[in-house]
């Protein structure tokens, strides 16, 4: 288990003042001048070397998107774009840094910005968390007066803004290219990449765009080293996460765990255990609403961390685990989710538009098993249609839970269609 | 201008509003003002009462120089605006898997029974409008709504009753979670960070 001492967000639950006070006391804005000194190429390396990806959901090595950042100013603007739409469902992390621990990020922006070569950032924060959102401001505000972001940063002679952008309710937005789409003012329809944001991000100019997760753990990762940081997980997986426990757990809960911690210690040991006991599971969404489930027998063994749960066809996503026990009517769950994607699609693409609408009548029926057995293969049809063949993965997103549930529930949607047509021949 | 009874026929910012709009606006650089148009839909909707006349987005529109067309399209792309007037209390039930699973269906019961509506209506004392919403982020505090700006989390049935009460009598009630818990710690007790703030439970 990991240490308190190893432990990133110290004021995750808000136990502690998250003002610039709280904050310096906890180590934050503790040698940014010193850290900024070592250059750019430093900090890029020491992320690198750190094994850290991005944990807004995709994995992608955070240094490595950096790096493709151009090497020299091109006469525009540079940006680094914060992503803090966080509505993944199961998701609620980001929220607890920037109400609790905002400095981190704010201070994440400025090392990881003079990282990439940003002049500026924007933190573009889902509009419903308003709270959060000030204050995210009030410490922006602290950062300026104290000097330590604005003409220049922590004594250090670089020039560096931070902004913060409420949006308006938009689960697509959380989409990087339809995120600077809708800081643009428009609305959030994903772009096609290339040209990927690194090239040609907001307003045309080189943008990188990264959740708040991955920014909030930068300042610690460079003071006490990439090393430090690797030595958790193991390689390609490694550092401390932050994950959500919610659904049928006694005691729901955020946590900074140990990547690669297996799910069921994480439950057990954080959450105060399944509701009815560990053989009470029933299954398990572990990365957030968009990654397939996984049936109880996978559970008992896997470990939290990418290459884990992508060998059993899964993924890390976000870090929200959402447990459901046996009471769960599992197939109505999935169809809630299909509901959602339903609702969130921004009706761009036509698989999209038309498939997840499509997707979620069938599951309504499958639900009260009103439906042919082929028609479970029907679907699956149409969900690898969509998989795959849209400008952004909500496509994806949309298949992959109903994939998922397939997979390991095939039976069940089964019998409740048989079920269903004999009720309906004895009823005849 | 009529409150929030049909559409108004005219609709400028105040001088609070005028002057948050200008903050806002210089968060940008020059000629990207449109970036500003979300958030001045959000002053706007909050100058008039929760809701976003057609007059609004006009007045947004001339301040950002962006051809109204532009402005409708973000106006009812994105679910915060209410193009309709809605009670001075918007309740938002969050219905999402993580709710779903804790019990949100009742919830949402609690809150037709005590207001008298169902979902998508408005209390005829106009204080309360009934929402159904997608996910809002504070999954670890199932079931939850959102009222205004504030989260109640950690509900029930009961609980949520008397947040509902305590608006209707002009009380404002404590968001967050609604039993003892803090945040989204364990509510049995702490499991991590005890070294720092000693394991008193959260």
């Amino acid at each position: 288990m990991l240490k308190d001492a190893d432990r990133i967000f110290t004021n995750i639950y808000g136990l502690d003042d998250w003002r610039l006070e709280g904050a310096r006391r906890r180590g934050d804005w503790n040698g940014t001048k010193e850290v900024m000194s070592k250059g750019r190429d430093w900090i890029v390396e020491e992320v690198k070397s750190s094994g850290l990806r991005g944990r807004g959901g995709a994995g992608f090595p955070s240094g490595l998107k950096w790096s493709f950042m151009p090497k020299e100013p091109t006469g525009r603007p540079h940006y680094l774009v914060v992503n803090a739409d966080e509505g993944e469902p199961g998701t609620c992390k980001d929220r607890d840094m920037m109400r609790n621990d905002p400095h981190k990020l704010v201070e994440g922006c400025l090392l990881a910005g003079f990282g990439m070569g940003a002049d500026a950032a924007y933190i573009y924060i889902r509009g419903e968390f308003y709270r959060e959102a000030e204050h995210l401001q009030s410490a922006i505000d602290e950062a300026y007066e104290a000097g330590l972001i604005g003409k220049d940063a922590c004594g250090s002679g670089y020039k560096f803004d931070v902004y913060v952008h409420r949006g308006a309710g938009a689960y697509i937005c959380g989409e990087e290219m339809a995120l600077i789409e809708s800081l643009e003012g428009k609305k959030g329809m994903p772009r096609l990449k290339p040209p990927f944001p690194a090239v040609m991000g907001l307003y045309g100019c080189p943008t990188t765009v990264n959740n708040v997760e991955t920014i909030a753990v930068v300042p610690t990762i460079l003071r006490r080293g990439g090393d430090w940081f690797s030595s958790f997980g193991r390689e390609n997986n490694t550092g401390t996460k932050v994950f959500c426990i919610s659904g049928h757990v006694n005691n729901p809960c955020n946590v900074e765990e140990e990547m690669g911690i297996p799910l069921k210690e994480l439950i057990e040991k954080h959450a105060g255990g399944v509701v009815g006991g560990w053989d009470n599971l029933k299954a398990v969404i572990p990365g957030g609403a968009s990654v397939p489930l996984l049936p109880k027998s996978d559970c008992d063994t896997v470990l939290m961390d990418y290459d884990s749960l992508k060998e059993v066809r899964s993924g890390l996503g976000t870090g929200a685990v959402i447990v459901m026990d046996k009471s769960t009517d599992v197939i109505a769950a999935i169809t809630r989710l299909s509901k959602f994607y339903k609702h969130e699609s921004c009706g761009q693409c036509t698989p999209c538009r038309e498939g997840t609408g499509w997707m979620w009548r069938v599951m309504e029926r499958l639900v009260v098993g009103d439906a042919e057995i082929d028609e479970i293969d029907t679907l699956l049809d149409v969900a690898s249609q969509v998989e795959g063949h849209t400008i952004c993965a909500l496509g994806d997103a949309a298949a992959w839970p109903i994939q998922g549930l397939v997979r390991h529930f095939r039976g069940e949607i089964e019998e409740r269609i048989n079920n269903r047509q004999q009720s309906t021949e004895v009823a005849a | 201008m009529t409150a929030n009874n049909g559409q108004p026929k005219e609709f400028s910012f105040d001088k609070s509003h005028d002057a948050e709009a200008r903050k806002i606006i210089g968060r940008y650089p020059e000629g990207r003002q449109a970036s500003a148009v979300i958030p001045l839909l959000d002053l706007a909707q909050r100058q008039h009462g929760g809701w976003l006349p057609t007059a609004a987005m006009n007045h947004v529109a001339d301040v950002l120089e962006m051809p109204a067309i532009r402005v409708y399209e973000v106006a009812s792309f994105y679910t915060m605006y209410n193009l309709e007037p809605v009670g001075e209390n918007f309740v938002q039930v969050c219905t999402t898997i993580p709710c779903a699973l804790k019990g949100c269906d009742i919830v949402l019961d609690s809150c037709r029974d005590e207001l008298g509506i169902d979902v998508g209506e408005t209390t005829s004392d106009n204080k309360f409008t009934l929402k159904e919403v997608e996910c809002l982020g504070a999954c670890v505090n199932a079931p939850m709504m959102q009222i205004g700006d504030e989260y109640y989390e950690d509900l029930d049935a009961e609980k949520t009753k008397v947040v509902l009460k305590a608006l209707r009598n002009g009380e404002t009630p404590k968001p967050g979670p609604q039993g003892k818990r803090k945040g989204s710690a364990p509510a049995a007790g702490l499991t991590s960070l005890t070294e720092r703030n000693g394991n008193k439970g959260a």
